[in-house]
């Protein structure tokens, strides 16, 4: 067991979790305590002492799945459904499995799942697998292909509209009941989906051994998702994230604002009250302190190419407005406008999307970005946002199309502003090849950052909050 | 906590104090007592990570001894101070004494005062330590609890180290408004408590609203449960499911429509821009005017 556990934890570290030693021994010592035969009990027990961090729980639970939960497959159970000849040749001869075979499995599902019966669906979804996967072992493919097979071969839809159906005699035929009728069945579905995904796995591991079918399972953590090529869903996931981030922001710049009682020392007055002790300087006087409210003007490429990208600097943008009372944010494509008010507090994220498409005039040409164009457009319409204690934090992978680079205005912003920061989204490496032109921006701003992921984004908050001074970001 | 031999008795004694924990929590909670180890119970807010320690003081009839966290919380406010003006007393009353004397005099646990911390450390029956919001603290301010959380001892200099009489149960509850120090969490045993499912939600209701009937429950649970799904600003917690059953109660409804949800979402939710999104979501017609 103990290896098992050390192996495991090794997983867990190659995925990204952070596992200490110390972790590792309490999880050992966690096991003494619980029954090792309860896969509940044994998963509290690893979960609990060994992630520290709920976004790491969905990717614990798949290796746990993987390295400890399906070896003792309830196989044993039923032999004679899987893994015996008959079962292995009716997959491979009925691959194609006939129609009137899969009506009986559908209609004892649609029974299981609405009378919420778990172990009958956990039994389908092995019969299910059985029948309509066409799992052939030491075939190289995911388990995302046989899921997805089962699932089309079951037809979701009318599985849906059978359990939406059985639920409606219930009696009442208003807008809502049918509406939390859907929501119920699709519940049911994913229930049963996740049994199909268990049931997968498990012939997976049984097929590979769980350290090949680990491998090939290992998904980037959330904090190392690439923000440009994000799905939707990896989107939704990283939004979460971002709130905190923006509160950390915050917290971290208006906390060295309230640190420590009194300025510099004021020479002048000090002196001048040593005279009444005989020129000793035993009474230091101090400068009131200046209070350092922090403004961000926030300036965002929102152009075709950086769309994912977009939204994520739009969610920050928007996070930081709920937090920041200084805060003005302007977009720009090829023409720029101020946006400040779609996101400010109160708004729906999605609706400030959409309003600022629709409303704001971020496109004077033809809709490809030109950093010239707008910084210029910026500096005649709305340099007054920039003042010496404002933070400019430019986010955009200046890919300019060959058109004119507006340095001199980029130098007059830096020169204005207290720091002037630039966030490009792509991996260093492509800087500077193509159109891109950061190489000419780079030397007029006090910090260039490469943030692709959230981890780089954490990093760069940590090193904006730490930044006092003008010049005094430290470089990557 | 004589009865505490395995998961499934917390669950039931949890259970009497009103408290439906999951299999999950129960198995943590079970652990952190046989470990002796702190519980980190991480969380959106409104899903019972105060309750939980609420319950656990409940169902084993250990006093609470609890923590507000807060940024500025210091050593003062969290471990002991000096009673400074008992001190002062003290030095007058005994004037033309020699300092030796005096000195050994006041630093004693007389002119101490107990912080929650020192507090549950030093009380001779176990209590159930509380630190709430643990997240609000900064990053120094944490370092402070580490001590008491290894080792369950305080360090006092002029008085040398007080270790702990008894052990306490210790919770610690985060929004997970920041990320907590590694060295913070290496201690503890962390505990993710989300928003539980429709059966569970249903649960809670019936065992906090007792008054609700059963039909009602489950549709509430399942209205909250949609609404959750709408990507709102605030989603419904399950205090405001609660609150939400109550209400419905309080306004004698006997059937939850589309209509009656539309005129009471505003317990639910707590942002104009998310009721009307929830509105437009679930097509809901609210009343004329």
């Amino acid at each position: 067991m103990l290896i098992g556990l050390t192996d495991f934890a090794d997983e867990l570290r190659e995925i990204g979790i952070p596992v200490s030693m110390v972790e590792v021994l309490d999880a050992a010592d966690a096991l003494r305590h619980v029954d090792l035969g309860d896969r509940v009990a044994v998963h509290a027990a690893l979960a609990a002492t060994m992630v520290k961090n709920a976004r790491h729980q969905d990717a614990f639970d798949l290796a746990y799945d993987v390295f400890f939960g399906l070896r003792p497959a309830p196989v044993a159970s039923q032999p004679s459904d899987i893994g015996s000849p008959t079962a292995q040749t009716q997959q491979a001869s009925g691959g194609g499995a006939n129609p009137s075979d899969i009506s009986d499995l559908f209609e004892a599902l649609v029974g299981a799942l609405a009378a919420g019966d778990q172990s009958a669906v956990s039994a389908l979804a092995r019969q299910a697998v059985d029948r309509l996967s066409g799992f052939q072992p030491g075939r190289p493919v995911g388990g995302r292909y046989y899921l997805y097979r089962v699932m089309h071969r079951l037809d979701v839809d009318r599985l849906r509209g059978r359990l939406v159906e059985g639920m409606a005699d219930v009696g009442d035929d208003d807008d809502l009941a049918g509406r939390l009728a859907v929501e119920t069945a699709n519940r049911q579905i994913e229930r049963f989906r996740s049994q199909v995904e268990a049931e997968i796995l498990r012939r997976l591991v049984d097929d590979r051994g769980p350290e090949a079918v680990s491998q090939t399972l290992r998904q980037p953590l959330v904090e190392d998702l690439d923000l440009m090529h994000a799905t939707r869903e990896e989107l939704a996931q990283i939004s979460h994230r971002i709130a905190p981030l923006a509160r950390k922001l915050a917290s971290r710049m208006s906390a060295r604002r309230r640190r420590g009682h009194h300025g510099r020392l004021d020479v002048r007055r000090t002196i001048r009250r040593s005279l009444a002790h005989g020129g000793a300087l035993v009474d230091p006087q101090w400068k009131p302190r200046r209070i350092n409210k922090p403004e961000l003007v926030l300036l965002c490429d929102v152009s075709g190419s950086m769309a994912t990208f977009a939204r994520f600097t739009m969610q920050l943008t928007y996070a930081i407005g709920h937090q920041f009372s200084n805060v003005r944010a302007f977009s720009f494509i090829d023409g720029i406008d101020e946006v400040t008010r779609f996101f400010g507090p109160g708004e729906d994220f999605d609706d400030a999307m959409l309003r600022m498409a629709q409303e704001a005039s971020l496109i004077r040409q033809d809709g490809h970005s030109d950093y010239g164009a707008a910084l210029k457009r910026f500096c005649d319409e709305f340099f007054d946002a920039v003042t010496p204690r404002s933070t400019v934090i430019v986010t955009g992978d200046a890919r300019n199309n060959y058109r004119s680079t507006g340095e001199d205005v980029l130098a007059r912003i830096g020169d204005r502003a207290r720091a002037l920061l630039w966030i490009n989204p792509e991996a260093k490496r492509y800087w500077d090849t193509g159109d891109s032109v950061m190489s000419r921006y780079s030397p007029l701003c006090d910090g260039v950052f490469e943030v692709r992921t959230l981890r780089q984004l954490e990093r760069f908050v940590e090193r904006v909050a730490l930044s006092r001074v003008k010049g005094l970001v430290p470089q990557p | 906590m004589a009865d505490w031999t395995d998961a499934s008795s917390i669950e039931a004694s949890l259970r009497d104090a009103g408290y439906l924990a999951d299999a999950r929590t129960a198995q943590v909670v079970y652990l952190a007592e046989q470990l002796g180890k702190p519980i980190l119970a991480e969380g959106p807010a409104g899903v019972g990570k105060t309750a939980l320690a609420l319950a656990v003081a409940q169902a084993t009839g250990r006093r609470l001894v609890r923590l507000q966290c807060y940024e500025g919380l210091d050593e003062g406010k969290a471990l002991y101070e000096w009673n400074y003006h008992k001190q002062l007393l003290r030095l007058q009353t005994d004037e033309g004494r020699r300092w030796d004397e005096l000195e050994g005099d006041i630093f004693t646990e007389d002119f101490l005062l107990q912080r929650p911390l020192l507090d549950a450390i030093r009380s001779p029956e176990p209590v159930v330590l509380l630190i709430d919001e643990v997240d609000r603290v900064e990053v120094e301010t944490e370092a402070l609890l580490l001590e008491v959380l290894d080792a369950f001892q305080v360090t006092i200099p002029e008085l040398g180290t007080m270790t702990a009489r008894t052990r306490p149960f210790v919770v610690l509850t985060s929004n997970n408004s920041r990320e907590l120090s590694e060295a913070l969490k290496r201690r503890c045993l962390f505990l993710h408590i989300g928003y539980p499912t429709v059966e569970r939600e249903r649960d809670i209701l019936l065992t906090r609203v007792p008054e609700l009937p059963e039909e009602m429950a489950k549709r509430v649970a399942e209205v909250v449960a949609a609404i959750r799904n709408v990507a709102v600003r605030k989603a419904p917690s399950v205090s405001e499911s609660i609150d939400w059953a109550r209400t419905l109660l309080a306004l004698a409804v006997q059937h939850v429509d589309g209509q009656i949800t539309a005129d009471t979402l505003h317990v639910l939710l707590k942002y104009q821009a998310d009721i009307d999104k929830v509105s437009r979501e679930l097509e809901l017609q609210p009343a004329e005017g």
